[in-house]
């Protein structure tokens, strides 16, 4: 007598393209995503500009600078004004002469909000002047239009 | 007698439930973080401490002067380059630059003219970085970047 035992019968889809596709777009975020993030702050729209290019290689001892519209200043996640900046900039300085490096050698980047005043910026780098700073870059995005 | 006629064929199908769970969790983490990020770049000032610069203060090198008024609002209301006034039109800008130094290629980074940006305190940036744009340089037809002055500085921020 044949006996034959009964299975459950599984509706099994076939996943193969599903995973195909899952895998693609995995690759596809993880190859776009950038994880320099940390240079950017929401509170910052910076102006456009038609002749900026991301540059071709990092700017040494980088020190960045965020200037919000109401013109506070964001160094390192603390938040500062033009006559406190000074502290925030000698602690960053602290840390180039442990280096073995001098004041002149760091890049002072300034993301500047579109709309802030321009005098402040002023502000900054002669706050920044004074601490024996001297090489700054104006931070703007591309403007390819 | 127990008889077998048919073979069953096992199939050795993996489980894909975990590696699919797995799969979508990457998934969701990748979109979640993905974030156009806009390209940036720099214009770089060179402006060490007046006074202690060894620059031999050579009267023929005198730098270009922009100012740059607001009004109360921050908007550009005029510009002057070396006192010729230009409205708050930033092509005229341009083309006066280009008649000051010309299109050759400048010299040496430390050699080529400089310009002094003099602007009114409460002018919004976005107006400053348009200025130093118009003044660093455009973009020809072929869109290669013609570079016209290097060397920006700021003069005293006005109170």
């Amino acid at each position: 007598m044949k006996v034959k035992s009964k299975k459950p019968n599984l509706a099994e889809g076939d996943l193969t393209p599903m995973i195909d596709m899952t895998f693609q777009l995995i690759a596809f975020f993880m190859v776009l995503i950038n994880f320099s993030q940390t240079e950017s702050n929401e509170r910052v729209v910076l102006p456009s500009s038609q002749l900026v290019k991301p540059p071709e290689k990092p700017l040494e001892f980088p020190i960045i600078l965020h200037v919000a519209k109401d013109g506070e200043i964001i160094l390192g996640g603390d938040s500062y004004t033009t006559e406190t900046l000074s502290t925030g900039l000698r602690r960053e300085l602290a840390v180039l002469r442990a280096e073995k490096k001098s004041p002149k050698d760091a890049n002072v980047i300034i993301r500047g909000h579109q709309d802030v005043a321009a005098g402040q910026v002023q502000e900054i780098i002669r706050v920044a002047q004074d601490q024996q700073l001297e090489q700054f870059a104006l931070r703007a995005k591309e403007d390819r239009s | 007698m127990r008889m077998r006629h048919e073979v069953e064929h096992e199939k050795n199908e993996l489980n894909m439930t975990s590696m699919i769970d797995i799969v979508f969790l990457l998934l969701v983490f990748f979109v979640m973080t993905f974030k156009i990020v806009e390209m940036e770049g720099d214009f770089t000032v060179r402006m060490p401490l007046a006074g202690d610069s060894n620059a031999t203060s050579d009267v023929t090198d005198l730098p270009l002067k922009l100012r740059l008024r607001a009004d109360n609002d921050g908007k550009l209301t005029s510009m002057s380059l070396n006192e010729i006034n230009l409205g708050t039109d930033f092509t005229k800008l341009r083309a006066n630059v280009i008649g000051l130094v010309g299109t050759d290629e400048p010299a040496e980074e430390d050699d080529g003219p400089e310009i002094e940006i003099d602007t009114d305190y409460n002018l919004r940036y976005a107006y400053v970085i348009q200025a130093i744009t118009s003044v660093s340089g455009y973009r020809d037809d072929t869109d290669q970047v013609v570079k016209l002055i290097e060397r920006i500085k700021f003069a005293k921020p006005r109170r």
